[in-house]
């Protein structure tokens, strides 16, 4: 029988919801089973509510399902919150004495967690992992490969706090086997799947995607929910040579990765809307100057400070249009953590074939959940840094012109210190040589000379996703991060007699306009899908291809899309 | 052997006949051929204004960026190739109004880049408008009323522990030549202030002005070691005004403590993207 089961762990900041969620997962994962699990929690330290969401499945899965098996509540406000969640037959994890809960029924399965992991483990910091345990046990799960994950986890605390963990986990995995066995039919097992997935956020696979293309350089600031991704390459980059930096501020850190894109080093930020509207004019230097750079927009709720744990895609058409002046540039929205990864490398290969700046256009709900993804093949990753001329080449150049007017617009570049070439370059209008101008037919040649680069970088933007569905009646748009939600609702919505396509744009610009014409013409009714207010997907198609969609569902409460509410919004407001 | 003649500029200067510019640019280019640097080696970054423009009249490497930012392009630069000789160039807006915060995260980082700051005390390019360092109740188009307090960069710059602070006159080409070949020469950040008279645009702090107010530190005896009394020196300015090494001091240079460096450059060190796979297995 299938597998698709749903976990939560909810529980107010500090608690550990996370930390309660991520054994879980990875239990799931080393069990070759694959995961979805995503976070949410409030911009706040201390207190608040955070849950934990985890759906592990026998077949891929891309999104969270709405209905719980198991509630683990660490308070009593998760199970005020979230018991309407829970599958008639699920069953809700929680500490009668901890929480001061006073509940019949049932769905309620008390375990005395704190109890246990005093008199067990002798400690009650392992009041958590009791409950991991209790999750596993209540579920079948195999306890070896909870605790291969747990003793994993600990053993930088040392042997001790590891096994002690272990025999907390089995504390509530016994006590769940003994009293809750009868409380829930649905059973989770391993299968004989890979075991050897990576399970990683999106922003992980944005860090690692990085570094793996070779980035050396990045600065920021920190800024939900793109800050993970600065903090892992300041950790990383120590042993795998790359830099980074806590700058002031946003302009400073878009300046310096100019900088060093200038110099020759990969480099990037990382922020969100409000930082990226510091480092816009920054991003028009690098568009002016012909420098490449990477720059990964973590979309969150606006305007101004908005929303700052949750997640929207109201940035495109401020992508778009980030920057004063007209210069060519490359936006790519990845749907999944995998495609997170790959849109990395080739974020840093077209900056630098290009010499100018490529978008990563991601958002809170891709850069906070977890996926589990096939192992990523290093073997396949290609450089390309364009036309960089060779050190042996640079140190015979003694009349290097930075900005020469080529046909395809791409000026062969050199690096400053790498031979005799100097690199003149300016955010001044400037002539080949890299010197500010003021004439007019210069000007011209230097302005169409870099727009001209945008034609061939059409050609590096791939084709949006389309998968068909016998009889569809209609095609569901999406891009980004909703790729996952509208996969699985275009599944339930097959399951319910309403078949539908699905096509999804991860590289947006520059726009595909011609694969989506042709997609959009088969007669199926188009419906864009967009966590945003204002259709900013659905009138881009518009103006790029002339087609008019016939009907939009917009989300922007800043949660994600769940494919249920898809199929729902599908039947009430499309039909 | 690199001549003053290897710094000429290549194109026609767009300055006034008469500005201080034409003797920093002298003067920067007399400490470099003393140095013996050869311009490949060089690269000069800037930002916006009238001085901002003095890496196109030089021969080196040139990343002329954005108004204010001169230091966060420099750092990464200098970061990404340390073994460039890195030297900011701007005017008092760019310096100590635009970027001002900016200068105050280099001088705490300490990256070995020597940054000159054209302090003609108003705006050139934009035509006359008063600057951070203007003085009080100096009075312009933007500044009817009289220009506010002014900036005391010398003493904003000692509080962040600046490595390197001097203070030169355009008027004095040799002794100015001086000062930056010592602050190119500084490990760590170094600041050097250039009064710079402006002929079209600053008709109180003129050569004449600056003459007879302008002495020496070296001449009366100085310890540019000592921090308070650097702190008294920056707080000097109307009958007597201080010109010299202000304050020097050894700190841990930011780029060097960096350990992605130890293999050198970062532009010199190979792409590799299998050298990742133990990375990989951290997610398994």
């Amino acid at each position: 029988m299938a597998i698709d089961f749903n976990i939560m762990a909810g529980g107010e900041a500090g608690q550990g919801v996370q930390s309660v969620g991520m054994i879980l997962a990875k239990a799931m994962a080393h069990g070759g089973l694959h995961v979805f699990a995503d976070q949410d929690y409030e911009s706040r330290v201390r207190g608040g509510h955070n849950f934990f969401r985890i759906r592990a499945s026998d077949r891929d899965v891309l999104a969270l399902s709405e209905e719980l098996d198991i509630l683990v509540a660490l308070n009593k406000e998760t199970i005020g919150l979230h018991s309407n969640e829970l599958k008639s037959n699920g069953v809700i994890i929680y500490d009668q004495e901890q929480t001061k809960v006073d509940v019949q029924g049932g769905i309620y399965f008390n375990v005395p967690l704190a109890k246990l992991a005093e008199e067990k483990a002798k400690n009650k910091l392992m009041t958590n992992t009791v409950a991991v345990g209790a999750a596993a046990g209540l579920a079948g799960y195999d306890f070896n490969i909870l605790a291969s994950v747990l003793r994993n986890e600990f053993a930088r605390h040392g042997e001790k706090i590891a096994e002690d963990n272990v025999v907390a986990a089995k504390a509530g995995f016994d006590f769940a086997l003994e009293y809750g066995a009868q409380k829930l039919s649905q059973k989770i097992k391993p299968t004989s799947g890979n075991n050897k997935r990576m399970l990683l956020h999106g922003n992980e696979a944005i860090a690692l995607g990085a570094m793996v293309g070779g980035c050396k350089f990045i600065a920021g600031y920190p800024m939900t929910p793109a800050t993970s991704i600065l903090e892992y390459i300041a950790d990383k980059g120590r042993q795998y040579s790359a830099v980074a930096v806590h700058v002031e501020d946003e302009i400073s850190a878009m300046n310096m990765a100019v900088g060093a894109g200038y110099a020759g080093a990969r480099a990037m930020v990382a922020t969100s809307g409000g930082g990226f509207c510091l480092m816009v004019e920054g991003l028009a230097l690098a568009g002016m100057t012909e420098t490449p750079v990477v720059v990964v927009l973590g979309q969150r709720p606006g305007p101004a400070t908005g929303l700052p744990t949750r997640t929207e895609q109201g940035e495109l058409w401020f992508a778009l249009h980030a920057g004063h002046g007209e210069f060519p540039r490359a936006i790519l929205a990845p749907a999944t953590a995998e495609e997170a990864f790959y849109a990395m490398i080739k974020a840093f290969n077209l900056a630098e074939k290009y010499q100018t700046p490529v978008l990563v256009l991601t958002d809170h709900h891709l850069a906070t959940s977890y996926a589990t993804v096939e192992r990523f093949d290093l073997k396949a990753v290609k450089i390309d840094r364009g036309e960089l001329i060779s050190d042996e080449e640079s140190s015979r150049l003694n009349d290097y012109k930075r900005h020469l007017v080529t046909e395809s617009g791409i000026s062969p570049r050199a690096l400053p210190g790498q031979g005799k070439a100097l690199v003149v370059t300016d955010s001044d209008e400037h002539d080949e040589a890299g010197h500010m101008i003021e004439d007019g037919e210069t000007r011209n040649q230097q302005n169409l000379k870099r727009l001209r680069k945008q034609d061939s970088l059409k050609a590096e933007i791939g084709s949006p996703k389309l998968h068909k569905t016998r009889n569809a009646e209609f095609t569901l748009i999406g891009w980004g991060s909703t790729y996952g939600a509208i996969r699985e609702a275009a599944d339930l919505l097959k399951k319910d007699g309403m078949p539908v396509n699905v096509l999804h744009i991860s590289e947006i610009w520059p726009f595909p306009a011609e694969a989506i014409s042709s997609a959009l013409s088969k007669g199926t009714k188009s419906i864009v899908i967009e966590s945003n207010a204002t259709a900013q997907m659905a009138n881009l198609i518009r103006r790029e291809t002339g087609y008019k969609v016939n009907g939009t569902i917009l989300k922007y409460d800043g949660r994600p899309f769940s494919p249920q509410e898809i199929v729902d919004r599908m039947k009430k407001e499309v039909t | 052997m690199v001549t003053v003649k290897d710094y000429a500029e290549s194109i026609p200067i767009a300055w006034c006949p008469g500005c201080g510019n034409f003797a920093i640019l002298q003067a920067l280019r007399k400490a470099l051929v003393e140095l013996k640097t050869e311009p490949h080696q060089v690269l000069f970054v800037s930002g916006i204004g009238q001085a901002p423009k003095l890496p196109h009249y030089m021969q080196g490497n040139v990343f002329n960026g954005l108004h204010g930012r001169t230091l966060p392009a420099a750092t990464g630069a200098k970061i990404a190739n340390h073994e460039l000789i890195v030297i900011g160039i701007d005017g008092d807006g760019g310096a100590y109004g635009e970027g001002v915060g900016h200068l105050l995260a280099a001088m705490r980082r300490n990256v070995n880049i020597t940054y000159m700051a054209h302090n003609n005390q108003v705006y050139g390019l934009t035509k006359g408008q008063a600057s951070p360092t203007s003085d009080l109740g100096f009075v312009t188009r933007t500044t009817p009323l009289g220009a506010g307090q002014p900036a005391n960069p010398l003493a904003l710059a000692l509080s962040s522990d600046v490595s390197f602070l001097a203070r030169g006159f355009a008027g004095d080409v040799e002794h100015l030549s001086e000062l930056l070949k010592m602050g190119i020469e500084h490990r760590g950040f170094s600041l050097i202030d250039i009064l710079q008279p402006c002929v079209s645009f600053n008709h109180k702090n003129t050569y004449q002005w600056y003459r007879e107010r302008v002495y020496k530190l070296e001449d009366e005896g100085y310890d540019p070691g000592d921090k308070i009394g650097a702190f008294a020196k920056a707080q000097e300015w109307g009958d007597r005004i201080p010109i010299g090494l202000i304050y020097s001091k050894e700190r841990p240079v930011y780029e060097e403590q960096l350990p992605a460096l130890k293999k050198g450059p970062l532009v010199k060190q190979k792409i590799d993207p299998l050298q990742f796979e133990a990375l990989l297995d951290e997610f398994m």
